[in-house]
């Protein structure tokens, strides 16, 4: 486990606009949709906000150089592969940052799209609120992004929607824009499903809002390609009462980087992250999440796992801030990582700021190696090593993937994860 | 069942062994026939569940010196995949939980590994599903525990029917179980005992490995040896074991400590 050493972001201002950002700005789309004002405000804030580098606390471990080794443009869409049946009782809205994703489709009851005088009021409040918004993914998205999946949830929505993305082999930046509004006591189950299959980068930036009593249950399953990037940013806003239950499942990636940000304004709601990352080969695989309450009462179960092989390499940091308002709250961090091989590395570090003083706030992390004696019992029935390791590992990641949605099931999110399945 | 004229399965012959720099088994010898009940008795430490770790494979003891041969032939050179496949089993003392890895999936592997080394072809999931079915009356087993992860949260009793489940879905030649009678109470320990007694036959052998003697009241041993500082000092019948029981360990010390005096002859 790595001590805090607080470097300031200042410690790399200073440095001319890098010729990456210049690039990029320069081919960044023109026009009157409902992104153009976003864009406005993030084009000299991505100009003026240096390069997340080594130097900066929160890239300290996650070098940028895939990213910057792709072309500074957006992606140019090429035929998209084969997508698995969805299962009965999902609806797939594919999301490819330019055509319009209900198009065609008729929304679950209860679920409609915001659009106009709202969709500008209410587009930005959450990556505000969660303080997201001077993010440097966050900026890079919102130069490139033209389009925005805007969703108002009324009641329970007893179908799942899938969110789906495919990058392709296509090179440049795919940005996806989403926004979901839960009112109050509404319920709501999606699942993300961002892939690649070459250099390029998959750039996600997720707002959602639960209105008191309301639920999200929010699956992100992300399997990459050998030089794509992922970079995915969900900031999510929770009133009284309301429930996020947040799954991902990443790996595979040159870079992948996922930031969930949560906040509960007045406390007292629910929140679990479960992650599973894998970095394999020369991969980085990268959660920094934080959790704020800002309110007495809350609760989060947080369980981080990662698995590094090969020359992998597994970063995450897990803030949690429990201010002195924030009176007992329940907060619970536990991140358990697999080091498969001498030469992969895995940085873990709980970054818990408490305050208040009635509360409970438990964090731990292990790394270790397969157990030698589950490796052990498990050749003892006649199962070889290889095949043993194997289970293990699968062990290991399951107890993640299965709280994704059961949409992710037509997927495969274990053997895509792993690399195992055709494409 | 005692048959002189039975084959013999497993040949240990003087066998020597440590775990890190420290030796536990000094020299031991045992011949196992088919359709035998073998016991094993001693005080903790006096090497007898080092003695069936060896035999498995465990990596971290390293045999240094000895035989052992299975059915004829080496077994030390095998992998423990591959000892397990040629039909020797081991019961564990401390079944290892498996979080995530389902228990119908382990043994559904773990059966197919062992029927491919006797030749057989593998089972599908469902020929399976029906065969496990019918294995986990042996050992009066829920259903439940074929869903959840491989041991992991059963209760010790439970841990030891699983261990005897898995004995009967491999049909090893030659089980070894550890210590199987610890932890259970005394209806857990009759259903296990039960499950051994059904599947020992005249073509398999069975080496007890046991602290004390109220297993071997529901399994009777053709042959009980006593092992004390990695050897085995005394070997007899099943009265052996009630000997010990009505007389504890004390004589067994007594009869090392005048065997260290008199220093065994070489040969």
């Amino acid at each position: 486990m790595v001590a805090a050493s607080l470097s300031t972001p200042t410690a790399a201002a200073g440095a001319a606009p890098n010729g990456w950002v210049a690039a990029l700005l320069a081919s960044a789309p023109d026009g009157a949709d409902a992104l153009a004002a976003t864009r406005a405000q993030a084009a000299p804030a991505l100009a003026q906000t240096p390069l997340p580098s080594r130097r900066v606390e929160a890239w300290r471990f996650t070098d940028l150089a895939p990213l910057t080794a792709l072309k500074p443009d957006r992606l140019t869409p090429e035929p998209a592969a084969a997508l698995p049946e969805p299962l009965a009782g999902s609806l797939r809205l594919v999301l490819d940052g330019r055509s319009d994703p209900l198009a065609g489709i008729s929304l679950p009851a209860g679920v409609e799209p915001i659009g106009g005088d709202e969709l500008n009021a209410t587009l930005g409040q959450v990556l505000a609120a969660t303080g997201s918004a001077e993010l440097w993914p966050v900026l890079l998205n919102g130069v490139t992004a033209r389009q925005v999946l805007a969703l108002r949830v009324r009641g329970p929505v007893a179908t799942t929607l899938e969110l789906v993305s495919d990058a392709g082999a296509g090179e440049g930046i795919l940005p996806l824009r989403l926004l979901l509004v839960l009112e109050a006591e509404s319920s709501l189950e999606i699942l993300q499903v961002h892939r690649s299959g070459g250099a390029n980068l998959t750039s996600v930036v997720l707002e959602a809002r639960l209105g008191e009593g309301a639920e999200l249950r929010h699956g992100l399953l992300a399997p990459g390609a050998e030089t794509g990037c992922l970079l995915a940013t969900v900031a999510v806003e929770q009133a009284t009462g309301s429930r996020y239950s947040g799954v991902s499942a990443h790996g595979g990636w040159a870079l992948g980087r996922l930031e969930p940000r949560l906040v509960q304004r007045e406390g007292a709601a629910h929140s679990t992250l479960k992650a599973l990352q894998l970095a394999d080969g020369r991969q980085i695989s990268d959660t920094h999440s934080q959790m704020v309450f800002e309110g007495p009462d809350g609760r989060l179960e947080q369980l981080h796992k990662a698995v590094a092989d090969g020359q992998g390499r597994s970063v995450f940091n897990g803030a949690v801030q429990v201010p002195r308002e924030a009176q007992r709250t329940d907060a619970a961090q536990l991140s358990r990582n697999l080091l498969l091989s001498d030469r992969a590395r895995i940085d873990t570090k709980p970054e818990l700021e408490i305050v208040a003083d009635d509360v409970r706030c438990a964090h731990g992390a292990t790394v270790s190696r397969l157990e030698q004696d589950e490796l052990f019992y498990l050749q003892s029935r006649g199962i070889a090593a290889d095949q043993a390791a194997r289970l293990l590992l699968r062990g290991f990641c399951e107890e993640v993937l299965q709280e994704l949605p059961a949409a992710a099931r037509p997927w495969q999110p274990l053997a895509s994860l792993l690399g195992e399945q055709g494409r | 069942m005692i048959r002189p004229d039975a084959p013999v399965l497993l040949e240990i012959r003087d066998l020597t062994a440590r775990v890190e720099d420290q030796p536990i088994l000094k020299g031991v010898s045992l011949t196992i026939r088919a359709g035998e009940i073998h016991a094993v008795m001693g005080r903790n430490g006096s090497g007898k569940s080092t003695l069936s770790k060896v035999l498995a494979g465990h990596p971290a003891y390293t045999v240094t010196g000895g035989t052992v041969l299975y059915k004829g032939e080496d077994l030390l050179s095998l992998e423990p995949e591959l000892r397990a496949r040629a039909g020797l089993f081991l019961g564990f003392q401390y079944p290892v939980e498996i979080p995530g890895v389902s228990n119908l999936e382990f043994l559904r592997v773990a059966t197919n590994a062992r029927r491919a080394g006797k030749g057989e072809e593998e089972l599908d999931t469902f020929a399976f599903e029906d065969l496990v079915r019918e294995r986990l009356q042996v050992v009066q087993m829920d259903p439940a525990f074929l869903e959840r992860s491989v041991n992991e949260g059963f209760s010790g009793g439970e841990k030891k029917r699983n261990e005897i489940l898995q004995m009967a879905l491999l049909d090893p030649l030659v089980a070894v179980l550890d210590e199987t009678d610890s932890g259970l109470d005394i209806d857990a320990l009759r259903i296990v005992a039960g499950g051994v007694n059904h599947l020992a036959g005249p073509d398999n052998a069975t080496l007890l490995i046991t602290h004390y003697q109220r297993l071997l009241d529901v399994i009777t041993p053709d042959y009980v040896h006593v092992m004390a500082a990695g050897r085995i000092l005394r070997t007899g019948g099943k009265e052996l074991a009630l000997e010990l029981e009505e007389r504890g360990y004390d004589w067994v010390d007594a009869e090392l400590a005048a065997l260290e005096r008199t220093p065994a002859e070489v040969g």
